[in-house]
């Protein structure tokens, strides 16, 4: 008896999901189009918070930010759930071994005191501005609107949250478990840093998900990080003798060079939506990178001595030139 | 083949890895044709065809090491010159 095998190819009725062929046409999509477009909530809402009864539970009126799409605020990095953990799964893997390698040499030790203290005395108060920029990009995620917008928001948040934490393990492999408290006194007390308390706070109960967006994201830690871990940790630290500060921290620069693509893009797409929208974006950049500056000053000055108004300035330049390459007026 | 060039080929798995790759080629490479078969891509092309790091990462969003297409690379035929950024098959020397 012969058996006759032939490859008989099928072809699927549909190339993806009606949600996501609303958008792309019937084509094969990428994992990450079929987890972002037309996964947001959009109707049947049965009762308003009332928490917040102006407003439906998902809302497109809770920001002065108007898009005809608000999926068009597309995430360049693609990140869904899984290439978001698994791209942070990597860099914790790389950071384990930066400690396994700065603990197994003594690295640390190696450190002068005082520059350990400063490294601390600089580094140690951030923590408390992580978790702040963990609260308000939650609450970004809650109160904005398109998947496309919250989701990557939400990754963000845990980002802050996990930059907080890698802090706090920097300081405990510094010095005593006291150094910690010594921080939160100082970010508590210490005049130098209740500008920039007074910013964080200030952002934390800010209603617009859009401006805290361009508060947190854009203005404060597009200043914050190109500082303290490009200027003061990878310059002024690694210089003296600190490099053990740049191992430990190596998380931080990588994930604000990467986030800023999206934020960049968030803007850029937003800005050119309308001359409205334009205007709203920039003026709340505007606003803002002057506070974040003047808040980062004391920070500085505290960091960098004579220089650290040089460097803020030169940041700040870098981050305007940021800003007009994703369309702002400034 | 009429034609006095011959092709050069390369199939992938079709699967989700390789789709960007297979993008990245048809758009780098306008002479490309894909055939879908069971289970297969493959991409013919005139004389010469071309795979860019920068392409494939332009359609993931991510860093790509070239090295990740062996994964899902089926088959090739073409004299190969590769480097870090590039794999281009063609009947050169």
């Amino acid at each position: 008896m012969n058996i006759d095998l032939q490859a008989r190819e099928i072809q699927p009725l549909r190339q993806t999901f009606a949600r996501v062929a609303a958008y792309t046409g019937d084509k094969p999509a990428s994992r990450y189009l079929e987890a972002t477009l037309g996964a947001q909530p959009a109707a049947n809402f049965h009762y308003r918070p009332t928490w917040e009864p102006g407003f439906e539970l998902f809302d497109t009126g809770r920001t002065a930010v108007r898009m005809a799409d608000w999926y068009a605020l597309r995430d360049p990095r693609q990140y869904y759930y899984a290439t978001w953990t698994m791209a942070r799964a990597r860099q914790q893997d790389a950071m384990e071994s930066n400690y396994q390698f700065v603990e197994s040499r003594g690295l640390v030790g190696k450190m002068s005191d005082a520059l350990r203290a400063r490294a601390c005395a600089v580094l140690m108060p951030l923590r408390h501005v992580a978790w702040g920029g963990n609260m308000n990009n939650c609450n970004v995620c809650a109160r904005g609107y398109g998947t496309a917008f919250t989701a990557p928001a939400m990754f963000h948040a845990m980002d802050h949250l996990g930059v907080a934490q890698y802090l706090t393990r920097l300081g405990l492999v510094m010095d005593e478990p006291g150094v910690l408290e010594a921080g939160r006194n100082d970010w508590l007390q210490a005049p130098r840093w209740q500008v920039l308390r007074r910013y964080v706070e200030d952002t934390l109960v800010l209603q617009d998900p859009f401006e805290l967006f361009v508060a947190q994201n854009l203005a404060l830690d597009g200043l914050l990080y190109p500082l303290v871990y490009g200027q003061f940790v990878d310059e002024h630290l690694a210089l003296q003798g600190g490099t053990a500060v740049a191992m430990l921290t190596a998380f931080m620069p990588e994930w604000h060079d990467e986030s800023a693509r999206w934020i960049d893009a968030v803007v850029k797409v937003a800005a050119a939506e309308s001359p409205e929208n334009l205007a709203l974006i920039s003026g709340w950049y505007a606003a803002y990178a002057q506070a974040a500056q003047a808040a980062l000053a004391p920070v500085a000055d505290l960091a960098l001595g004579e220089q650290g108004a040089g460097a803020l300035q030169a940041v700040r330049e870098a981050l305007d030139a940021r800003a007009r390459k994703a369309g702002l007026a400034v | 083949m009429s034609s006095s060039i011959s092709n050069v080929f390369i199939a992938f798995q079709d699967n989700e890895e390789a789709r960007p790759v297979v993008e990245a080629i048809l758009a780098d490479n306008p002479d490309a044709s894909a055939a879908h078969t069971p289970g297969l891509v493959k991409i013919d092309a005139p004389g010469r065809l071309t795979i860019r790091r920068a392409t494939i990462e332009e359609q993931t969003g991510r860093a790509y090491d070239l090295q990740q297409i062996h994964v899902n690379l089926v088959t090739l035929s073409g004299h190969i010159d590769e480097d870090d950024d590039q794999l281009t098959l063609s009947w050169r020397h």
